[in-house]
């Protein structure tokens, strides 16, 4: 057993509706304290209505080693950007 | 003596008033000195919560003793002995661990007392204690678990916490004096569930300190007060 405090991943519902998202990290023992440490440090200035948390070691990530070939094929397609067509005037919310 | 039959309301504000402003003064003194970041904004958070309140019931008592005193003129003017605070609240931090079991102590009674104060006539008061109360019942929650966290984890921490119970157990006896005396066995069955699971119980009777509800203090508040009333009695008036 390792004695460093585990750390969290805090995601944050800013209001109802929207998504969670992710904010930064806290260190607790146990889910009960990250979910406390995450309100205390996250949520103080009325930032949420709701709150995440999950084990950083959860997490899966892709390896730095495989960037070039996960992302540098998009750095050339710019045709799937939305931006070749023109908006009419009357369509809204878009 | 001052056994209370019933407590003047001013009086009643002073002394709820005084309890929020010592205990918020030393849980800032942990301000860059708790063990984690995280843990140094959840005891200021506490703090400024409890700071909240001392600013309501102060500004009401001033109110009611009608001489022109504010919040901020009884917090910084006045001297220890005329201070209604209760002596858990100004006893010294000590460890993180003491620190919790007086926050764990006091917050229970105040989630207890605070409900009963919401049922008040006084439509101030009950509505300063309603308010209070979703503060009061985080900060509850967030010293339980830490005592059952500290009480269950290492030889060294359970040590800690206990060390803790042990000194702040004195200062009970004078939370429940006068009519308070009625709140006294849900306390206990409030405080003795989290030590339970804690792994620890609550400690034999002992003969309780009382004084402060009378303005007799311990040899701490003084320091406190120094500290805290220091620019504003050097400066009387000065705003920033």
């Amino acid at each position: 057993m390792s004695n460093v405090t585990p750390i969290w991943e805090v995601f944050v519902r800013a209001k109802n509706g929207l998504s969670h998202r992710h904010v930064g990290s806290v260190h607790a023992a146990d889910a009960r304290g990250a979910v406390e440490a995450a309100r205390d440090v996250y949520t103080r200035r009325a930032e949420g209505v709701s709150l995440w948390v999950v084990p950083s070691s959860t997490i899966i990530a892709s390896d730095p080693g495989e960037a070039a070939a996960l992302f540098a094929p998009a750095e050339d397609k710019i045709y799937r950007h939305p931006t070749f067509y023109v908006v009419p005037d009357n369509v809204k919310h878009i | 003596m001052s056994q209370t039959f019933t407590l003047s309301p001013a009086e009643l504000a002073l002394r709820l008033g005084d309890d929020a402003l010592i205990l918020s003064h030393r849980l800032c003194e942990w301000c860059g000195h708790a063990p984690t970041l995280e843990v140094d904004l959840a005891l200021s958070n506490i703090g400024l919560d409890l700071l909240g309140q001392a600013q309501f019931f102060l500004n009401y008592a001033g109110e009611m003793e009608n001489a022109g005193r504010d919040a901020d003129a009884l917090a910084y003017h006045r001297d220890e002995h005329e201070f209604k605070n209760c002596l858990l609240t100004e006893q010294p931090n000590g460890d993180f661990a003491r620190s919790i079991v007086r926050q764990f102590f006091f917050s229970a009674w105040q989630q207890l007392r605070f409900h009963e104060l919401a049922k008040s006539g006084d439509a101030t008061m009950a509505a300063i204690a309603t308010k209070a109360l979703k503060e009061i019942a985080y900060h509850v929650q967030f010293a339980a678990e830490w005592v059952v966290r500290l009480g269950d984890g290492t030889e060294e921490s359970k040590c800690r916490v206990a060390d803790g119970i042990s000194w702040s157990w004195r200062f009970v006896d004078e939370l429940f004096t006068g009519e308070d005396a009625a709140l006294r066995p849900a306390w206990e069955a409030r405080v003795r569930a989290t030590l339970n699971e804690a792994g620890l119980d609550l400690p034999a009777p002992v003969r309780g300190i009382t004084g402060g509800r009378e303005g007799r203090h311990s040899e701490y508040l003084g320091h406190l007060l120094a500290e805290m009333q220091y620019v504003q009695r050097c400066h009387p008036n000065a705003q920033w």
